[in-house]
């Protein structure tokens, strides 16, 4: 059972009080982009073996989406932060490098 | 205008706790950021109320205020007096970012009384009822078996729950079956 902390109403929530929402930190390519970029952005998604960071929202508490950074293999949860940023705050960061060095996810280190 | 009625009309049930719909309940909703200070004035000023803290609740006479979200405050009041706390609020926040609805016939209330009271709502809730971990004063919002609901305990031996009228019978279903005499854990 997966337990993450909601960063907005503090709560310890379990997994069904919550509601998976995928990978987070995609660059967002809307109309008038490259094909490409599009479908990448629409379509494709890493499926790492590790350091992983997901969006989730509190469904059933108050509603808000948030960001996760876990490890897929052992389920650790490294901390949870607000969604409003486009990549992990530097303590996040820096709590992953000390316990999976040389970790890289997309252009994330 | 027609009669205004609860969604169960103060429907009970006796168990290991007395399972009781409280009736009409009038309940203002206020989105807004609330670590605005214009907030907490009105607030003060309408209510009487302080800005709740976290997940906190503050009550003054037979107002109360509750945390939902960073941006979203529910204020409970007489059902009569709804329409007035709420247009007292619109026009005190007319200048700021804000919202107040009167949302006092979406909701269904329910009060649980008795001492099983923390081993009933366990039984529904993904909630770690321990007494030193959740105390009296704080707002939950979480889930009752399928359906989202928000409760809080005003003592060691009651506690409110409200949930949305279209699931107000299953949620007195729910409350009534995990509290049927014979059902006690004894676990808290």
């Amino acid at each position: 059972m997966l337990t993450l902390q909601c960063p907005y109403c503090g709560v310890m929530a379990e997994e069904t009080e919550l509601h998976a929402g995928g990978e987070a930190h995609l660059t967002r390519y809307g109309p008038g982009s490259e094909d490409q970029d599009f479908e990448s952005y629409l379509f494709k998604r890493e499926n790492p073996k590790g350091v992983h960071f997901e969006r989730w929202r509190h469904v059933n508490g108050c509603g808000k989406w948030f960001h996760a950074a876990r490890c897929t293999v052992t389920l650790e949860v490294f901390g949870t932060y607000p969604a409003q940023t486009t990549e992990p705050p530097q303590d996040i960061k820096d709590t992953i490098t000390a316990k999976r060095p040389g970790w890289s996810l997309r252009n994330l280190t | 205008m027609s009669n205004a009625v609860s969604a169960l009309q103060g429907s009970t049930y006796d168990g290991v706790v007395r399972v009781e719909e409280i009736g009409l309940q009038g309940m203002i909703t206020l989105r807004a950021d609330l670590g605005e200070k214009p907030i907490a004035t009105a607030l003060k000023s309408v209510c009487g109320t302080k800005m709740p803290g976290q997940r906190g609740i503050e009550s003054k006479g037979d107002i109360s205020a509750l945390w939902m979200s960073p941006d979203e405050l529910m204020l409970l009041c007489p059902y009569d007096a709804a329409n007035d706390v709420a247009a007292k609020l619109t026009t005190k926040l007319a200048k700021t970012h804000a919202l107040v609805v009167n949302v006092s016939d979406a909701r269904a209330s329910f009060r649980l009384q008795g001492a099983g009271l923390r081993e009933v709502i366990a039984k529904l809730a993904p909630v770690d009822m321990a007494p030193d971990q959740f105390g009296i004063g704080e707002v939950r919002r979480t889930r009752f078996a399928q359906a989202a609901a928000a409760f809080w305990l005003t003592d060691d031996e009651t506690a409110q729950i409200f949930c949305f009228r279209s699931v107000a019978p299953y949620m007195f279903n729910l409350l009534s079956t995990v509290s049927r005499p014979g059902t006690e854990v004894g676990y808290f």
